[in-house]
């Protein structure tokens, strides 16, 4: 069988071979099949909307659009901070012919410097070529109009507005009204923790003093969006939605720009602070510390020699010397001793005291000496000193005298109520709440016990105790209004369509006193300064068209030794006295309260000040005719 | 056959032209599909549906005129195109043309060629001739033989480099071999040797590029935007495309470019995002049946070498899809294998019509054959 040797082909086996393996193959490929789907399946249908939200992702990006900044007014609508358009030149590197031919000519017709030339050029390395580049910020009105002239010439370049801060009274209202500028990293942290970071996503600055930083909120506004589809490039192809921003409030400061402006003169040339406040309200009308400067600098990024200038100088305007100085109040607080002396019964207001120019304590040989060398007489040339006379002429020594017999708990506690050493509560986030010193205040400052002589000097606001000018106002407001306190308040309310909201005042806790009548005695001597004779303010008021109250006040800053006179020519320039003033008007009817503090300007300089402003606050008031104020008077007493 | 006879009508005009109405209209519908898709993925650019066009004109041309060709010539002429075939490709090694980072191409002055294109078809059809010419099931050491005829290419074609070539010529050579009915024995022993020879091809074949795929795929989300930003975008604009799809034109992850080789490799993706799954599914059964109607041709062919040879290149059509299907949805590494006809672009086109035209050729030449 030779054959068999040789395989035959069976044709039908082979066929069934293949038709088994091919259906085998089959199966295969219908369980690929069911593997493919089942995946695709997962895909489109179980993890849809998990694709589906990163699907846009990848193609929804949402720019945040930053609001208007409100605008800032003061009480008679007149606008103190606005924002203005800054324009910057941007290249779009794409839509640009010849980049490099666009540049020089750009450069030749706008004087492009090669500084500006490289800084663009480092930016446009690392931009998308389609994203504008910054060539020049700030351009001024001449280069935009130059450029606008000339803009056919240059595609891809065009003219970007942006709005930024401008304050037209420059440094007249700078510790007040502050500035904003561009948000730093610390701000920028500051928001995160407050959790307000999304609403500044497109915010360039940010209230960084004063007003401007106290009132941020209300001032920023809410952060809109536009909902744009992008490709994968981040080119925006077209906007989806678009939430317009909500800008922020426009507010209406108490502040009378005339007013401050007028405090601002008086204050030329010197340092210190005025403080004008309105009694009925705690309204702030002027407040101003010279020297100032100019927050315009700040808004753009001030210059580093600018700013060190600013630091440096032994004049330290960067300080709002009306809120955050701490002077000794000296005779300034004689009213409020006045006043706590007779609601304690310490004095009657007929008691008298032997004034010979010195204090000392029994027991001590130490002596407390009167400004005047030989004291104070009364109306009848007598050396017999009353609370009125004492308030009038500023007696030391009445003072020494009613202090030691206060004893500092009594006091401290009182002033306490007065809001001496501590917070106003003004809308500015620069004050210091100043020393109203105590027994626990010098023992965990000074690590000492109280002595009897500190509270002797108390008397007449020196040793420990300081304020600031604002306290000193607020303070005279309280009692103007006979013990009704309020918050100093620089923000007044909303401007809404050109119509203003006011806000209601801010009203504290009251000093109370016993007797009511006591405001009146010390009331009386406050008017008694500005009016009367031997009054220590009464030539510096003068012929004044309103009838005001105040009290004078001298602080030392150079202590001098027993038996030793002052003398002001012996005495450096920066320890010379500071002046203070504190002042209301009208008499009868408290509506205007200022406070002034000159710093090393000599006794008496702040009384000046302070009618030279007063004066402004009554420019519209007629004369007053002599009748009148004998009256009122009269009627005082 | 029994059923052919059964057939009413007796040959029709298309089986005398040497035409698969079945195969074509499939093919047919699969390239409009792939024509609107291009359009989607190109950006509407009129442009690319002309060039796709033109190149499934020309594609079409082929494969009408391969299914001319009498199939005994087809055999005659397997052994001739495999050692031209082989030549080029070593030729390729040295004098081939470089690009995108791949030695593939043959400058032949007017033309630039890539011979794996021809060891596609070549491939399927010596092993078919070489096992066809013994009886079935082949011997041991026929299978032997023929391994080697598939490797060698495959070896070649992988150094290039060229995985995704390279994997489907060897899927094509080892259907035939597997359809001619080589024992399980010996094929668990392959199976076993190949994930065996896996670390071999990990060390020494595999280009970092290639490892870096396989990494990528392996854990896409660990680079999303270096190597595993191709495939987290596909996954996307297919998990993104739902049950119902964007609409056509309007998958945003197309359109807007987060996609990569949209038009070409990753369509399917495109597809997916536009079309949703009900898409997929239609499109899956188109592909379905042309892979069904070519099991049948294969089983319905009168010899041994048109049935290894039909099986070999439908199989291997089927690999394509799934390779290319699997990849863009994240089930297997990235591997540059286009989707069939769908696809835009490339040489492939040609040699994948030319292969249904042999399709054709055993589809409708089995009376002549008969004769013979």
């Amino acid at each position: 069988m030779v054959f068999k040797r040789i395989s035959i082909r069976d044709h039908t086996a082979e066929a069934n071979l293949f038709a088994r393996r091919t259906f085998i193959a089959l199966l295969v490929i219908v369980a690929m099949i069911f593997t493919l789907l089942s995946n695709l399946y997962y895909l489109q249908i179980e993890r849809h909307e998990d694709y589906q939200t990163r699907s846009n992702g990848n193609r929804i990006k949402v720019l945040p659009v930053a609001p208007n900044r409100g605008l800032i007014y003061d009480r008679n609508g007149v606008v103190l901070a606005e924002n203005r358009p800054v324009y910057s030149l941007k290249v779009i590197p794409e839509e640009t012919e010849e980049l490099d031919t666009t540049l020089a000519q750009l450069s030749a017709l706008l004087d492009i410097t090669d500084e500006e030339v490289a800084d663009f050029q480092k930016e446009f390395r690392s931009t998308r070529r389609f994203k504008p580049v910054t060539l020049r910020n700030q351009l001024n009105e001449q280069d935009v109009a130059l450029f606008s002239a000339h803009q056919h010439k240059f595609k891809g370049v065009s003219i970007d507005a942006r709005l930024t801060r401008y304050y037209p009274y420059a440094e007249s209202l700078t510790h007040m009204l502050g500035y904003v500028a561009k948000i730093n990293k610390r701000d920028l942290q500051k928001l995160t923790e407050a959790g307000f970071e999304d609403n500044y996503a497109a915010t360039y600055d940010i209230g960084k003093l004063g007003i401007e930083k106290y009132h941020e909120n209300l001032l920023h506004g809410q952060v809109g969006y536009q909902e744009v589809e992008v490709n994968s490039q981040g080119r925006a192809i077209r906007t989806l939605s678009f939430t317009p921003p909500v800008p922020g409030q426009d507010i209406v400061l108490n502040i009378d720009v005339n007013l401050q402006m007028a405090a601002q003169k008086a204050l030329e040339g010197k340092r210190g602070a005025v403080v004008v406040m309105d009694a009925r309200d705690g309204g702030v009308l002027s407040l101003y510390s010279n020297p100032s400067y100019d927050p315009n600098l700040f808004v753009n990024g001030i210059s580093s020699k600018n700013y060190s200038a600013l630091l440096q100088s032994k004049d330290r305007p960067l300080i709002n010397r009306a809120t955050q100085g701490q002077y000794p109040p000296a005779s300034t607080i004689k009213p409020h001793m006045a006043l706590l002396a007779l609601d304690e019964e310490v004095i009657q207001p007929d008691t008298t005291i032997r004034d010979n120019g010195s204090f000392q304590l029994r027991n001590s040989s130490h002596k407390w000496r009167d400004w005047r060398k030989w004291g104070h007489r009364n109306a009848d040339g007598k050396n017999r000193i009353n609370v009125t006379d004492a308030i009038k002429q500023s007696c030391d020594i009445f003072f020494y005298d009613i202090a030691y017999k206060l004893g500092i708990d009594r006091i401290s506690a009182k002033m306490f109520e007065f809001g001496f050493g501590d917070y106003t509560g003004i809308d500015l986030y620069e004050e210091s709440a100043a020393i109203m010193p105590d027994r626990g205040w010098k023992r965990a400052n000074k690590n000492l016990p109280w002595y009897p002589g500190d509270t002797v000097i108390i008397g007449i606001g020196q040793s420990y105790w300081t304020t600031t000018p604002l306290q000193l106002a607020q303070s005279v407001a309280t009692l103007a209004n006979r013990g009704t306190r309020y918050v100093p308040q620089i923000i007044r309310g909303n401007m809404i369509e050109g119509r203003q909201l006011i806000f209601d005042p801010k009203e504290l806790r009251p000093v109370e006193i016993k007797n009511p009548d006591n405001w009146d005695i010390v009331l009386n001597g406050m008017y008694s300064v500005v009016n009367e004779e031997k009054g220590t303010a009464l030539t510096a008021f003068k012929d004044a068209n309103y009838i005001s109250a105040g009290k004078t006040g001298t602080a030392q800053l150079f202590q001098i030794a027993q038996d030793e006179k002052y003398d002001k020519e012996n005495v450096a320039d920066r320890l010379r006295d500071n002046a203070m003033y504190v002042g209301y008007a009208p008499y009868d009817n408290p509506e205007v309260v200022i406070a002034v503090a000159l710093e090393n300007a000599g006794s008496g300089a702040a009384t000046p000040v302070a009618r030279q402003v007063m004066d402004y606050y009554f420019r519209d008031q007629p004369a007053i005719i002599a009748q009148e104020v004998e009256s009122t008077n009269i009627a005082a007493r | 056959m029994l059923r052919d006879k059964l057939k009413p009508g007796g040959p029709s005009l298309l089986n005398k032209i040497h035409i698969d109405g079945w195969l074509l209209t499939a093919l047919m519908i699969l390239m409009t599909v792939g024509l609107i898709t291009i359009y989607a993925a190109g950006g509407k650019d009129i442009g690319l549906i002309q060039r796709q066009g033109i190149r499934l004109g020309i594609a079409m041309i082929a494969m009408f005129v391969v299914a001319q060709i009498p199939i005994g010539a087809f055999r005659r002429s397997s052994i001739y195109f495999y050692v031209i075939g082989l030549i080029m490709l070593v030729a390729v090694l040295f004098i081939g043309t470089v690009g995108k980072g791949a030695q593939r191409w043959l400058d032949l002055g007017f033309m630039q060629f890539q011979p794996s294109e021809i060891m596609k078809l070549a491939v399927p059809m010596m092993v078919a001739w070489y096992i066809s010419r013994h009886t079935l099931p082949p011997k041991t050491w026929h299978i032997f033989t023929g391994f080697i005829l598939v490797i060698s290419p495959t070896l070649l074609i992988a150094k290039q480099p060229d995985l995704g070539t390279s994997l489907l010529i060897a899927s094509s050579g080892f259907f035939a071999l597997f359809l001619a009915g080589m024992s399980w024995k010996l094929i668990s022993t392959v199976g076993i040797l190949g994930s065996g020879f896996a670390p071999v091809l990990w060390i020494f074949l595999m280009r970092d590029y290639q490892k870096q795929r396989v990494l990528t795929f392996l854990n896409p989300e660990s680079d999303p935007l270096g190597s595993g930003y191709h495939i987290i975008q596909s996954k996307i604009a297919i998990g993104s495309g739902g049950v119902e799809g964007k609409g056509w034109l309007q998958g945003t992850q197309s359109q807007l470019e987060f996609l990569p080789e949209r038009h070409t490799d990753f369509i399917f993706a495109v597809f997916s995002e536009e079309f949703g799954f009900y898409g997929v599914i239609g499109l899956l059964i188109i592909y379905a049946a042309i892979v069904a109607r070519g099991m049948i041709i294969a089983v319905r062919a009168q010899d041994a070498y048109s049935k290894i040879l039909a099986g070999s290149i439908t199989l291997t059509f089927f690999v394509y899809v799934f390779v290319n299907m699997g990849m863009v949805s994240g089930i297997l590494p990235v591997v540059g294998v286009p989707l069939p006809l769908v696809s835009y672009g490339g040489t492939s086109m040609v040699t994948l019509l030319a292969g249904f035209g042999i399709l054709m050729a055993i589809s409708t030449q089995k009376r002549l054959l008969l004769r013979q």
